[in-house]
């Protein structure tokens, strides 16, 4: 009996343990939250939140400093929707692809290899946006500066393909084989089939991976930081230097700027809109991919 | 409304043309990643060969750049890993085992594994100030490598749940069953059939999360990784009673992602051969890395086969 | 068979999942505007005979014909390896055993086989749902609702609308692989009454696993057993009088 006990107090105490393990996840999102807050509130309390949110012009390590976000916002937004504009439709041919047209063996041998693209260092991205991506589009498009939103916006939109890629092929994967049935035998194609049934059936998860690239590119740091500039500029030209939130961040980590001035907290105010920005989408694609488990 | 035959053929036709066409765009679209990755391969290989010598490995950071190496980077480097591996491995491996076997499915559960989902969407520079302000300044770890090494720990936690999740998923429930009806208790049936059926996707995912870890630049530089460092962390041994010694942990360091950060911002060309050298040795570890991964994967899916 | 018009035949057809004979030199006419039934236990490859009909098989790998199915009147090799499955499909329309609607409307599932071919004209295509979908006894059910996902229908409503898809691209044969086996028994009775009204337009095929359903609706039965066509005969010749014993055992319920 005595030892029975001693079993049960053993997986009581085991269980606990393990539970603290998964609840560290809770913590740190918790500590990210409390962290980020407590650091600005003294900026917060010196910045009109009007200033922050709506001011045209960043320019935080001035004499006369200003502190509107806009421009850093503006800057993640437009090098975002470049990588969008490759990853999303590059994502999403290769997942269609990959699960309607490429032989099983070719599927096995390529996914692991696309899934590399992921594993690539992003300092190595950013070396090679700035120096071998920007002077060959130089060579098409005279204007471009060489740090501009153009060049990192490609390399990270081919960087976020596998992300797109694969939880789109999960979706496509997902609609039962019944369904495309039903459409071969109606005489379709598999183009017709991919287009006219598949991807309306997959929609959530095909959604789901937008959003996931998505939330990828507004917090990929390196590629910007390297090869965008480091020049909050208020403009949508994508030929011009830009500086996003996460390329700001590291300027300031890369000086000697001392902890509790003002400086200082201004990362963490832009790091709170980071967060948040990246946090909507997150939610979003959880719900929209726990939606393709159930409809099924 | 009369569909004839000759019609069908002229459009079985048009449909064709299109179906060939897509198949085209298809193809290109999946090689276009592994193009750019060959063309990345060897851009760099072609910048950064010159460099690649024995002395790289063996130097450490200079203002000239023929002389500059990647010494105190690479053992800054292994240093971290080591850290980051010794608190992400238990703790995320015990998490997973936990939401999967223990965890009663109740609305505390499901916050977790929305909380789980979205840490691993939250951008790595955003650990770095969390880094920065929770193991910097509030518990005066300084910048040091316990610092970075437990950032990129909690930035690679969520990997390594969710690779331990999918893995024992896979394990039937006829095991945990068979296991139960002889007897045994929850504890011994994790330790002696989910751990060791699941080890093999454990292992993979760990492998990634880690190969993520060295490759990770923002967080290190927001945590205050320095750039330019000429000596080497003190040593774990020594030769007094107890022998070893853990000032290392506290020592500040740079890693390798930093240096090449550092070299390929430099204005000087001559630097950015340095940087492409830096890149190719960065490159292979990580490659490396996956490659294992995706060995192990392959080697246990053939093993094991429910 | 005597005066009755052929469809469709098969000759010596043999069929292959990758080495696993399933059909055996399967010889079987089907005449045209009649509702032919093949019936047998579980496994015996009746659905996979059914299959061959529309080239389903052609989407996964490894399988092969061997033999041919004539197609008449123009006599097409279904199983050629030259003669496209897209072409067979667009001629050959079939309802699934578990309905199978897209995720679209009503509207948009009848149309899919007229969008399929080209055709966008919105007159047209309205046209061809109302036709379709009183051919299919299921106008006067959805005829305010056709904007409404499919999903939304009952199950014996699906599997209507799942014929008035095949419909509506007018077929010259249906192929039915056990149409009622996950519906309940009203929507199976509604669906046999439509499937002898449309015997008047389309030559039917039928394989059901169930032999009151093949006596009830069928003018031809053949019976098969372990990838082998037993015996086909006018359904009253096989359910009365079945020449072989094996056949006359599965009818009346000795095996299977």
């Amino acid at each position: 009996m005595q030892n029975r006990k001693i079993v049960k107090f053993r997986e009581k105490i085991l269980e606990i343990t393990f539970f603290l393990c998964a609840f560290v996840s809770v913590f740190t999102t918790f500590a990210i939250i409390f962290i980020l807050f407590f650091e600005s509130y003294d900026f917060f309390k010196q910045v009109p939140l009007k200033e922050f949110f709506l001011g045209t012009q960043w320019t935080p390590l001035f004499a006369e400093p200003k502190f509107g976000i806009l421009p850093l916002v503006l800057g993640t937004l437009i090098t975002t929707i470049i990588a969008l504009l490759v990853a999303l439709p590059v994502g999403l041919i290769t997942a269609i692809y990959l699960s309607e047209y490429a032989p099983h063996k070719f599927r096995e041998t390529v996914k692991p290899v696309l899934e590399l693209l992921a594993a690539v260092p992003t300092v190595v991205y950013g070396y090679f946006a700035l120096l071998f991506l920007t002077p060959i589009l130089q060579k098409i498009i005279p204007d471009l500066s060489t740090f501009n939103a153009l060049s990192p916006g490609i390399i990270m939109g081919i960087m976020i393909v596998p992300y797109v890629s694969s939880v789109s092929e999960d979706a496509l994967k997902a609609v039962p084989m019944q369904i495309r049935e039903g459409s071969y035998a109606m005489g379709a194609t598999k183009f017709q089939t991919a287009f006219k049934v598949l991807i309306p059936s997959a929609f959530s998860g095909i959604a789901a991976a937008f959003i996931i690239g998505i939330s990828r590119a507004i917090g990929e740091t390196m590629v910007v930081a390297i090869a965008a500039g480091m020049m909050p500029n208020f403009t949508f030209n994508p030929l011009e230097p830009v500086q996003t939130i996460t390329s700001y961040i590291v300027q300031v980590s890369l000086g000697d700027v001392p902890h509790g001035t003002l400086e200082y907290r201004t990362i963490f105010a832009a790091g709170i809109v980071l967060f948040f920005m990246t946090l909507f989408f997150n939610i979003i694609g959880y719900f929209l991919r726990s939606k393709i488990r159930e409809k099924y | 409304m009369d569909i004839k035959k000759q019609d069908i053929k002229e459009v079985i036709k048009i449909n064709k043309i299109w179906e060939f066409l897509f198949y085209f765009i298809g193809l290109i679209s999946t090689f276009i990643g592994l193009a750019l990755l060959c063309v990345l391969f060897i851009d760099l290989f072609l910048d950064g060969y010159p460099r690649l010598t024995y002395k790289f490995f063996t130097s450490f950071p200079s203002r000239f750049p023929k002389e500059a190496g990647i010494l105190s980077a690479w053992v800054g480097s292994i240093l971290v890993m080591i850290v980051t591996a010794i608190s992400a491995i238990p703790v995320g491996v015990l998490a997973g085992i936990y939401l999967e076997e223990y965890a009663k499915k109740n609305w505390f559960t499901n916050f977790i594994e929305i909380n789980i989902s979205n840490l691993a969407g939250v951008p790595s520079i955003i650990y770095g100030l969390l880094a920065l302000g929770l193991f910097v300044q509030t518990l005066k770890f300084g910048e040091s490598i316990l610092t970075g090494g437990l950032t990129l720990g909690l930035l690679i936690l969520p990997m390594i749940i969710m690779a331990t999740r999918e893995s024992i998923r896979a394990i039937p429930d006829s095991i945990r069953e068979a296991s139960y009806a002889l007897g045994a208790t929850k504890w011994q049936t994790v330790k002696h059939h989910i751990l060791p059926y699941s080890s093999g996707g454990i292992l993979t995912g760990i492998i990634i999360g880690l190969s993520r870890a060295i490759g990770e630049t923002a967080p290190i530089i927001t945590v205050g990784a320095l750039t330019f460092i000429a000596f080497l962390p003190t040593s774990p041994f020594t030769d007094t009673f107890p022998f070893i010694s853990f000032k290392w942990l506290f020592d500040p360091f740079t890693v390798m992602p930093i240096q090449m950060f550092n070299w390929v911002s430099r204005p000087q060309k001559e630097f950015h051969i340095n940087a492409a050298s830096a890149g190719i040795v960065l490159l292979i570890m990580t490659l490396a890395m996956n490659a294992l991964a995706i060995y192990i994967r392959y080697k246990f899916r053939k093993r094991i086969k429910w | 068979m005597v005066g009755e018009k052929i469809k469709a035949e098969s000759i010596n057809l043999n069929f292959w999942y990758g080495t696993v004979q399933a059909l055996k030199n399967v010889n079987l006419k089907i005449a045209e505007k009649k509702v032919t039934a093949l019936i047998g236990p579980s496994g015996c490859g009746k659905t996979t005979f059914l299959r061959c009909f529309n080239r389903m098989h052609d989407l996964y790998p490894n399988n092969r014909y061997e033999g041919e199915i004539f197609l008449y009147p123009d006599k097409v090799n279904i199983v050629s390896p030259h003669v496209d499955p897209i072409e067979i499909r667009m001629r050959i329309g079939m309802v699934f055993q578990k309905p199978n609607p897209f995720p679209k409307t009503i509207y948009e599932n009848i149309a899919y086989g007229l969008r399929v071919r080209g055709i966008n004209n919105k007159k047209v295509l309205d046209e061809v749902v109302e036709r379709s979908l009183k051919g299919a006894a299921l106008w006067d059910e959805v005829k305010d609702k056709l904007n409404k996902l499919a999903f939304e229908l009952s199950g014996g409503q699906q599997q209507r609308l799942c014929i008035a898809r095949a419909l509506a691209t007018d077929p010259e044969i249906l192929l039915f692989d056990e149409p009622t086996s996950a519906l309940d028994p009203i929507a199976t009775g509604r669906i046999e009454e439509l499937i002898e009204e449309l015997k008047e337009k389309v030559t039917i095929l039928i394989v059901t696993h169930n032999m009151q359903q093949a006596a009830r609706i069928s003018d031809y039965t053949g019976f098969m057993m372990l990838g082998e066509l037993i015996e086909f005969d006018t359904t009253d010749k096989i359910f009365t009088n079945p020449s072989k014993k094996l056949t006359e055992d599965y009818v009346t319920g000795r095996f299977g």
